[in-house]
Parts: structure tokens; sequence; C-alpha cells
């Protein structure tokens, strides 16, 4: 009976000291990407490529929920709406449910699923394939060279991303409240000009997917680099990457609304 | 250690090493030296800690005691900068090649030309097709890494390990799973560029008739310790039971056939003389 106690103490312990080795572990490859990105940016054109690669990976999928996520908000904002004999401000609640949360939060999480996942999964066959140590061997860093340019560019490609998503999500959002429903469409457009601040509105939604551009890219890079160097590991690391920034994108975006939209 | 009337380009001084502290050691106060323009080969079963030793060399990995030296310095007392200094002195060809996948064949050897030199593309690609050329894969130069066979990749790879002109290159098991064509190129294009650029080269294989042909001299590491060293023709003679299993590829000897632990008739009961 003692010893059962004892041996759950000491797992308990154990987890507690890996899991803040862990993340001192982390601190630190975050803190090294960051201090060996100073000579990319005279080699813009590693991350521009990286841009367009992770862009492309996720237009498609960001392009259509955008796009149904627009046409579900029209029809339940409308029904909500309709009972305060207000349908008109239908736009409005469209365009910033999109631009404050939804945009954000749901193109962090959907990146996470298709570009987090393919990023995991390539540096960690990098590492397999030795492809890794042969650049140490080249006397390239490998942080410098393969790391830091796919980090900037889900950094960059994030918020670009989600204002496809809320901008294809506010066309979904009029298609369905316009034509389908029968909303007056100068209503839909002059409320939502008239209502949605640039800055605390737009400017916070983009600071929010900036925040998630960082956590999601270095949350994926970060478990590919540290995967096993074994399929099981890759497998393995694939599927932390989803859970993780998954759960960090929600997290963060509960302190980022409170700390923004607290004033 | 070698004396083959040639100094030392590279050294391992009473070097121990282990992954972890509380692992076992790997390489227990080994001694080794590779003479400049020589071909050395390191020889041993799986897991002697051959590669570990091209690690070292490499400074991947620290030693825990003893020096690893490199034109007389100690590597394992360089920084990061240091590191990145004295490897663009090596070249390495790794196991299975390790190319960057998403880069073609041209630009895989053009790599550490990109990374390293201020040359105009025009020259880049002179001495890419050279390089090339010289593995017989010039008409490759736009394949990716996936539509070519694993004996390409290596030639790929070996190509890319002498881009710069190293003055010294390291092999990683460069005949392992090739087939017997391959496997002469390999061994030929290995003494060829020792010969031509006077490279020295450090050769990690267990595979015995082709390294024998080509090696000027040879380690054998058993238990982190060298077992047996010498010219290729030495060790043809040598009358060590350690090196008379290896060459004749004995199954039991000196390395033991059964994985060691409980008698065999204590697992099934057999209280007769059998043993």
């Amino acid at each position: 009976m003692m010893n059962v106690l004892v041996n759950r103490i000491t797992r308990l312990g154990s987890f507690v000291r890996s899991s803040i080795a862990g993340i001192g572990h982390a601190t630190k490859m975050f803190i090294t990407v960051i201090s060996r990105s100073t000579g990319l940016f005279k080699r813009f054109r590693l991350i521009s490529d990286q841009v367009f690669f992770l862009g492309n990976y996720s237009f498609v999928i960001i392009a259509v929920s955008g796009l149904f996520v627009g046409f579900v908000l029209g029809l339940q904002g409308y029904y909500t709406l309709n009972r305060y004999g207000s349908e008109q401000a239908l736009g409005l609640l469209v365009a910033l449910s999109l631009t404050r949360e939804l945009g954000p939060v749901v193109t962090a999480l959907l990146f996470a699923g298709r570009a987090g996942t393919s990023l995991t999964a390539e540096i960690g066959l990098m590492k397999a394939g030795e492809q890794l140590s042969a650049m140490e061997m080249m006397a390239v860093d490998p942080v410098a060279r393969v790391i830091a340019p796919r980090f900037w560019a889900g950094v960059i490609a994030m918020p670009i991303l989600a204002a496809i998503f809320s901008a294809v999500g506010i066309v979904g959002g009029y298609l369905v409240g316009v034509p389908l429903i029968g909303v007056d469409s100068g209503a839909f457009w002059s409320q939502m000009q008239g209502g949605v601040d640039v800055l605390k509105d737009v400017g916070n939604g983009v600071i929010k997917s900036l925040v998630f551009g960082i956590a999601v890219t270095f949350i994926a890079l970060y478990q590919g680099y540290e995967s096993k160097p074994t399929p099981e590991g890759v497998s393995l690391a694939t599927t932390r990457t989803v859970v993780i920034s998954s759960l960090a994108v929600l997290a963060l975006d509960f302190l980022l609304t409170a700390v923004m939209f607290s004033t | 250690m070698q004396s083959l009337n040639s100094p030392t380009l590279a050294a391992l001084e009473n070097v121990t090493f282990s992954y972890a502290p509380q692992e076992r050691n790997i390489l227990e106060g080994l001694n080794m030296s590779f003479a400049r323009g020589k071909l050395t080969a390191v020889m041993g079963g799986s897991g002697c800690g051959k590669t570990t030793v091209l690690r070292l060399l490499g400074g991947q990995v620290k030693a825990n005691s003893g020096k690893v030296l490199f034109e007389k310095e100690d590597i394992s007392l360089l920084n990061n900068e240091g590191l990145i200094q004295i490897r663009r002195k090596m070249g390495m060809l790794f196991q299975f090649g390790a190319l960057f996948t998403d880069m073609s064949v041209f630009e895989n050897v053009a790599f550490p030309l990109r990374e390293h030199t201020p040359l105009d593309e025009q020259t880049i690609t002179d001495l890419v097709m050279l390089k090339l050329n010289a593995v017989g894969l010039r008409n490759a130069r736009d394949l990716m890494p996936s539509q070519i066979s694993g004996g390409m990749a290596r030639r790929v790879a070996f190509a890319r390990a002498v881009a710069l002109d190293p003055p010294l290159i390291m092999y990683d098991e460069p005949f392992a799973g090739l087939d017997p064509i391959a496997l002469g190129v390999t061994a030929r294009l290995i003494k060829e560029m020792n010969n031509a650029l006077g490279a020295t080269s450090i050769l990690v294989t267990h595979d015995v008739p082709e390294t024998f042909a080509i090696a000027d001299y040879v380690y054998f590491i058993a238990n982190g310790k060298i077992a047996a060293e010498g010219t290729p023709a030495d060790l043809m003679k040598s009358e060590d039971l350690f090196v008379r299993q290896f060459i004749d590829a004995q199954p039991d000897g000196p390395v033991p056939f059964h994985y060691p632990g409980k008698k065999l008739r204590d697992d099934f009961g057999i209280t007769g003389a059998a043993s």
C-alpha cells in the first residue's frame, strides 16, 4: 500500500520535472531560432519560398471553410437577430464575429492541421534521413537554414490566411443573408462599414493571428526537430503537433480576448 | 597506430565516449590516427562504435574524455563558430546519402557551393557538372532524389561531399545495401577520389573484400577498443581470433553467436551433461 503511494508520488514528481524541463528546452530552442534569424532577411528568398508553399498548402481548405462558416453565420445570425427585429445588423454581426474571433482562431486550427502537420513530418523525415546531420556536417546550421525560414514563413502566412478566411466568410454571410433570406443589401454593408473599427476589431484580429502564427508554426517545427528519427517517432510528433497547437490556440485566444476586449 | 611515413591529419587520443552518463561506454580509451593522403578503414561489427568515430571527428558529439584532433586542434573544445570553420574542411558521405529531398540532384551538389562560396551562377554550374560527371550522373542533374536508385543517391551524395574539395572525406557505410555493380562503382570512386584529390579518407564499413581491396590501413574496433590494426595484407595473414572470425565470417568465436545470459540447460531444465 505504502509502495503504491510512493510510486504515484514519484511518477507525479517526475512528470512535473520533465514537463518543466520540456518547457525550458522549447524556450531555449525558440530563442535560438530567433537569434539565428538575423542573416535570414538578407536571403529573403528562403522565407518567400516557404510562404508560397505554406500558403498553397492551406489556401483551398481555408477559403472553402471560410465560405461555409460565413454561410452558417448568415443563417444563425439572422435567426437570432430576427427575434429582436434587427436583421439589418446581420452584416455587422458576420464581420465582427469573423475579424475578432472566428477568422484568426479557425484559420489557426486549420493551419495546424494542414500546414503544421506537414512541417512536423517534413522536419522529422529530414532528421530521420540524416539530412539535418548532413547539413551540419556541411558547416551549415540547420536551425538557421531550415527551421528559421519556415518559422517566419508561418508567422507571415497566418495573418494573410486569416484575412482570406474572414473576407470569404463575409461573402458567404452576404450570399445567405441578402440574396437567399432577403436582408437589405445596403443595410448589410453600411452597418458593417459603420460598426467595424479598423484598429480595435481588425487590428486586434491581426495581432491574434500573428500570435497564433508564432505558436502553431513553432510548435510544429519544434515537434519535428525533437522527434525520434524513426517512423513511429515522426507519426507521434505529427499527432502531438495537432493536439498541442490546437489547445495552445484556444488557450491563447482566451487570454488575448480577455486582454484586448476587456477595456 | 599506423606509421605510413605520412604526417597525421586527424587522430583520437585515449577517447572515451557514451551517449548518456548512465549508459555503457561505446568507446573506451580509443587511440587512432589517420595519415594524410591515405585511405584508412575503420571496421567492426554493428553497434561497435564505428560511426561514433566519424561523429566525434565531425564534432556532432563530444568525447567524455581524451582528445579528438584535426590538424592538431582539439575538436571537443571548439564552440559552434569553430566547428563551422573546421567542418568546411570535411566532407561526409552518409549511409543512405542523406540527399535533400526537396532539391534536384543538381541543387544538392550545388548546395555547399551556394552556402559557402561567392561564386557566380556560371561557375557553380560548371563545378557541379564536373563533379556530377566524375560520378557518371551528369545527365541525371534534373531528377529529384525520389526518382533515383539507392546506388545513384550514394553517388550524388558523393559528388556533394567533395564539392568543395575537402582535405578530409569521411564515408559512413558506403557499401551498405548496394548491388554488386554499384558496390564496385562506389569502391572505385572512393579510391579514385582519394588519389585524385590527395585527400585523406576515412572509411567506416563492415564489408571485408571491398575494403581490403582499396584501404591503405585498417582498424578493427571491438568493445570500444582497437581489437586489431594493420595493412590489409598483414591482417589477411593475422592469426588473431577476432580478425579471423571477422574476415572469414564465422558465426561463433570471440564475438559469440548467442546473446549472453542464462545457460541453455537452465532454460530447458536439462540436468544432464549437456551445456
